[in-house]
């Protein structure tokens, strides 16, 4: 009866860490609030960078994002949002649109513009980062994981 | 877990004995780095649009990353085409013993027989690595230098010199292939020692010497066994085996752990930051150092990759033992406890690498396609696929898949360190886990944040 019982209790730290999980993952964000500003953003494209590299915008702010080059054609690719704009030297671009989620999200260069065009990449930051904030806690709890409930190996000879 | 003989089965037996597959994927993969070479140096110069570039950088080296080496270990070793040329010229064979090979066979110096050439190598590749990785030619030479520079060894030294102690990838691969589910290793010891002529390590008409200077009895770890199959042909007795395993058991084997193996894991951890910021961050000033070579900028950029690699990286993991060592009033073991521990982050290290390649790869996967229609730039377009438009693949699970390999490398990692801990009595796991973690953090910071 005693083993059927211990059994469950050596895994009970890994179902306690298993929830927690669990809970890091699934426990929804706060709720973005509804369109409150409206904001003009000009990111200028150049020699395999944009400026600046990182944009921020409040959750539910009305962007327009205005793209200008002043070398050769660049595009940008906002991931997630799946937007894209395109501007010709002289020729800024513009989109505009709600910032209605929140976290970092990369944008990149879409138009072939050079030897280093793949790693031409921007940051957009609307609010809190729950992203990365949940992937510290699961990192975190994967360490104590490692840690805690595995079982030493027997000391070498 | 168990581990399971893959070779008991007849047919994969038979496929592995056998000069034929092996070949014939050597053959092929040959024809591709020739090809590679040629589009690097021919082809268009647009790095997104070289067949050399994309093939190289995203399809070859993703599969490497995020599928060869997590389950097969060294199994690319075993069909590289780099070594291919100057093998056969030393051996005067292509398929099996039978030809008089050319060659001075010289033994590869006692002093250079570890692993620090090829960490000096890597350091190299990754101070060019934004030029490396976007300029077709450079690709080339590259591909070309290695390809010349094996041959040159293998008409100087005997077997595979170059694959053992010089190749920038070979490292890596061999580090990180203790971590692999799979493991060639003999089957009974008694065997081999009563077996006087040694045929695995001297070759015979069924097969040659290992080509990587190990004799199989003597292996524990995968490190060193590049998965050629030539043991599995000479042995008379049929005493070696391809075993399923568990995963990163050579971690746990308390001999044969080596200063340059551990620095390894540190050029490697220093190296996946290092990428992380330059190429998936926001920063182009730091982009423009990288591809400045030769510049002031780049100058600095180079030195700061070294020195995070080969300095910051070690000795901030050092101090970090030695502070637990000191607070558990322990400095001795501490100080013998840093190679055993640093094998603990090779875990995280694989982790760090794919969680990299992960948000590279699938950004870049739809080049693939164009690539392939044209790839010496001609304006062909083979099979219709020209006109695919470049567009991220994945983009909302790409970060998922980043944060489980980094947590779950993480947790690997932890485990590791806290089972060497107690292996080599080092008192204080805790202090090399901190460290983990917060290396670990400060890559989710790069690629999430």
């Amino acid at each position: 009866m005693r083993s059927v019982l211990a059994t469950p209790r050596r895994f009970m730290p890994l179902v306690v860490l298993g929830l927690a999980a669990l809970a890091i993952v699934f426990v929804p964000g706060p709720a973005v609030p509804s369109p409150s500003g409206e904001r003009m953003i000009h990111v200028e494209a150049t020699n395999f960078e944009f400026l600046p590299g990182v944009i921020r915008a409040d959750p539910g702010e009305r962007i327009t994002l205005e793209l200008s080059s002043n070398d050769v054609v660049h595009g940008l690719y906002l991931e997630k949002y799946d937007l894209s704009l395109t501007a010709e030297p002289g020729q800024p671009a513009r989109l505009t649109f709600i910032a209605d989620r929140s976290g970092s999200f990369r944008f990149r260069c879409s138009v072939t513009c050079g030897a280093l065009h793949p790693f031409m990449i921007g940051i957009l930051r609307v609010g809190p980062n729950w992203l990365l904030w949940r992937a510290i806690g699961l990192s975190l709890l994967a360490a104590l994981a490692g840690a805690l409930t595995l079982r030493p190996w027997p000391k070498s000879s | 877990m168990a581990k399971v003989e893959l070779t008991r089965f007849a047919a994969v037996r038979a496929i592995l004995r056998s000069r034929w597959p092996q070949l014939a994927l050597q053959a092929v993969l040959l024809g591709g780095l020739l090809f590679t070479i040629l589009s690097g140096l021919l082809g268009t110069p647009v790095g997104s649009h070289n067949f050399g570039i994309v093939y190289v950088w995203i399809a070859w080296w993703g599969s490497l990353i995020l599928v060869l080496i997590p389950l097969l270990g060294r199994g690319w070793c075993s069909v590289c085409p780099i070594p291919l040329p100057g093998e056969w010229l030393q051996r005067g064979a292509v398929h099996g013993p039978s030809g008089k090979g050319i060659g001075l066979n010289l033994r590869w110096p006692r002093r250079l027989r570890n692993i620090w050439l090829q960490n000096a190598a890597f350091g190299l590749v990754a101070m060019l690595s934004a030029v490396i990785l976007t300029q077709p030619a450079a690709t080339a030479w590259v591909l070309g230098l290695m390809l010349v520079a094996a041959l040159a060894l293998s008409l100087v030294f005997e077997r595979r010199a170059f694959c053992r102690y010089l190749c920038p990838v070979g490292g890596f691969i061999g580090l990180y292939s203790q971590l692999a589910p799979v493991e060639l290793r003999v089957k009974d010891r008694a065997i081999c020692a009563g077996h006087t002529e040694k045929t695995c390590y001297t070759g015979n008409g069924e097969g040659y010497g290992c080509p990587w200077q190990v004799f199989p009895a003597s292996l524990a770890k995968n490190t060193a066994c590049g998965l050629c199959m030539e043991c599995l042909r000479t042995c008379p007795y049929d005493n070696l085996a391809l075993n399923l395993r568990a995963p990163g058991v050579d971690l746990m084997q308390p001999t044969g752990r080596r200063l340059d193996e551990a620095f390894k894991s540190f050029v490697m951890l220093g190296s996946a930051v290092a990428y992380s910021a330059v190429m998936l961050g926001p920063w182009g000033g730091l982009k423009a150092a990288a591809y400045g070579v030769g510049s002031p900028a780049w100058l600095g950029y180079a030195l700061a990759v070294l020195a995070l690699a080969f300095g910051l990286l070690p000795g901030s993991f050092y101090l970090t033992v030695i502070a637990g060592g000191a607070i558990r009033r322990s400095l001795t073991t501490a100080r013998r406890a840093f190679v055993p521990l640093a094998y603990g982050l090779v875990p995280l290290g694989l982790a760090a690498w794919v969680a990299f390649s992960l948000s590279f790869v699938f950004a870049n996967a739809s080049y693939l396609g164009p690539a392939l229609a044209d790839p010496l730039g001609g304006g062909w377009n083979l099979a219709g696929l020209a006109g695919v438009s470049w567009r991220p693949l994945m983009s909302g699970l790409v970060p998922w898949m980043q944060i489980g390999a980094l947590a779950g490398g993480l947790a690997w990692s932890s485990g590791a360190t806290r089972r060497i801990a107690v292996q080599t009595g080092y008192p204080a796991p805790g202090a090399p886990i901190a460290f983990s973690a917060a290396l670990t953090m400060a890559l989710l910071w790069l690629l999430l944040g």
